[in-house]
């Protein structure tokens, strides 16, 4: 079976935001780290390929660093990475990324792919299901429990309330929840046998393509952070008088109860 | 020349959900001001009858596709019935709420039009040249990122809970159109073979205007019947922090935070929750906080509007008893 899996390198969800001179998100002295999300779809990959065999091919598009964070996942057990490292296009949109996915994935055989519902970053949760409508196959997104049998998935998705169980044949992609698996940590033979595993660089040349074919759909982001709350009331006194006024301030003062 | 404001409706057993009341009331007050129309977009079986509903809610227009095929959401049937109604009538702006559906909806749609997106969407203001703008809270919460289309439409998924509802108004009218279910073959590769629905008497999570929420200091699953029986007096949902989660005490899909749901309800009780940055994240945007903790340095002290140092396991019951009294 061949399993692609999208990966994301992002921050590390402790880290703090700080917007530098330029008004842009500070990376300086952040963690980076696999998108969490996406460390559930990598888990989801190494079972079907002990399951099915095959192989497992990592795609990430974004610097040099980003290597760092495949290198993780081949040390988990993937066996190969393409990266699109391109700096004739800086933070692309989420169209643009999923039109050049589309490419470097169309490139190499794929029965199944897998990615993270959502990147801790952005959160924009787009690529990965444009990336299957550029590629014309379905896809099922949030994903908590997955079966293969006879070219076709059994999935289930997550749906507010609830859950759903989805069949839907292959290739598709499929964005993993949290919950699907528990992504295992690289050994230490894996980390020695990652050392030898190929990532392969591409440019958008590589893929027949110019930042000129990709204009932006979306402006580019102006950032902000959130304003500042403060403490406010502190509410003392023996448990029953305290959880009395607390009542009444929320009936009274804050008007929501 | 693009025309109208279309707002994605969504249903469940022919109840519209209220972040599509919240967008219609919000949609009219920006179709108002542009002189745009404002359409009312209903996908499902049987969905008929809603068209009265929703012009109650300001629609001009509803646009009814009523099909078997649609009795349950599926990605590629509804993409493929939006995006060739969406080519024909060319509105400005497609917006959808960012539910379950809408998350898994909107991404396809605008990737089959060829047009940007805004996900999650916490804010939104009518401007000139790009028709919308939009803010997004980014990294869980702990920054926003303003953006706008440079093509139109755009897409956007608009987090529950953002707008208020406006009342109904039974005397409005709207025009009504049917259209049929022209769904690709290729779009219909996935089927829906069963749902199943928690039952719950309880709001969902991320619309709910009241959430109470217990962490690490609920110290194990049994003791969240103390949170339940104080959310069904006020009508709150129960949510969770992580670390109660990675316990194992209480299902995944009730964690609040940066690798849970995004919520901002009217009001959130924190209870036993130290406030980890990725919680914060979560619920930083609640209008009020109410932290119960029975450590007095538990960081979430410091952004809580209300807050009492103390045992839980005390406070709650009687905060329970006191709601009681006041409903």
């Amino acid at each position: 079976m061949n399993i692609v899996v999208c990966l994301k390198q992002t921050f590390d969800t402790e880290a703090k935001i700080v917007l530098d001179s330029n008004g842009k998100i500070d990376s300086n002295g952040v963690n980076l780290v696999i998108n969490p999300y996406d460390e559930y779809a990598v888990e989801e990959a190494l079972k079907l390929k002990e399951k099915f065999g095959g192989e497992v091919t990592l795609v990430s598009m974004g610097s040099e660093r980003v290597q760092e964070s495949i290198r993780t996942a081949l040390a988990m057990g993937c066996d190969k990475g393409i990266l699109v490292n391109d700096p004739s296009i800086e933070n692309p949109d989420e169209w643009a990324t999923s039109e050049i996915l589309a490419k470097a994935v169309s490139q190499i055989p794929y029965d199944i792919i897998l990615a993270g519902r959502i990147a801790v970053d952005d959160g924009s949760s787009q690529v990965a299901i444009r990336l299957a409508d550029a590629l014309n196959i379905p896809s099922v997104s949030s994903i908590l429990k997955l079966e293969i049998e006879d070219n076709k998935g059994t999935v289930t998705r997550e749906i507010d309330g609830g859950t759903e169980l989805i069949e839907v044949g292959l290739p598709a992609v499929l964005t993993a929840q949290k919950g699907l698996n528990e992504p295992r940590y690289p050994s230490m033979m894996g980390i020695m046998k990652a050392k030898k595993k190929e990532i392969k660089v591409l440019t958008l040349a590589d893929l027949g393509m110019s930042a000129a074919d990709l204009p932006r759909k979306m402006s580019i982001p102006k950032f902000s952070l959130p304003n500042a709350r403060t403490a406010g009331k502190k509410i003392s006194g023996e448990a029953a008088e305290a959880a009395q006024e607390l009542a009444r301030l929320l009936r009274e003062e804050a008007k929501v109860i | 020349m693009a025309k109208g404001i279309w707002i994605v409706i969504e249903q469940s057993k022919l109840e519209i959900r209220k972040v599509s009341l919240e967008l219609l009331s919000q949609g009219r007050i920006i179709a108002d001001k542009t002189g745009e129309p404002l359409i009312a977009v209903i996908l499902g079986k049987g969905v008929t009858d809603l068209a009265k509903r929703v012009a109650a809610y300001g629609a001009d227009k509803v646009i009814l596709v009523d099909d078997d095929k649609l009795a349950d959401y599926t990605t590629g049937a509804y993409t493929s019935v939006l995006n060739k109604l969406i080519r024909k009538e060319e509105p400005q702006a497609v917006l959808i709420g960012n539910t379950a559906v809408g998350k898994d909806l909107a991404p396809r749609l605008a990737q089959r039009l060829g047009v940007g997106m805004a996900s999650d969407c916490t804010g939104m203001e009518n401007e000139e040249e790009s028709f919308l703008t939009f803010k997004r809270p980014i990294y869980g919460g702990k920054a926003f990122a303003q953006v706008a289309s440079n093509v139109r439409p755009v897409v956007a998924t608009i987090r529950p809970n953002t707008f208020p509802v406006a009342a109904e108004d039974a005397s409005h009218q709207a025009e009504v159109v049917n259209e049929t279910a022209d769904i690709d073959p290729a779009d219909l590769r996935a089927i829906v073979k069963e749902i199943a629905i928690a039952t719950s008497q309880r709001p969902e999570l991320i619309e709910a205007n009241i959430i109470i929420s217990g962490g690490r200091g609920m110290k194990g699953p049994e003791n969240y019947t103390i949170l339940e029986e104080c959310a069904d007096v006020i009508g709150a949902a129960v949510g969770a922090s992580r670390a109660a989660v990675d316990a194992g005490w209480i299902e995944q899909k009730f964690q609040v935070g940066q690798t849970g749901k995004t919520v901002s309800p009217t009001l959130y009780i924190a209870c036993g929750i130290s406030g980890a940055i990725q919680h914060l994240a979560g619920m930083g945007s609640s209008k009020v906080i109410v932290a119960i903790n029975k450590d007095p340095e538990a960081n979430i002290f410091n952004l809580a509007d209300y807050s009492i140092v103390g045992d839980l396991f005390e406070i709650i019951p009687l905060l329970t008893e006191e709601f009681k009294k006041l409903s």
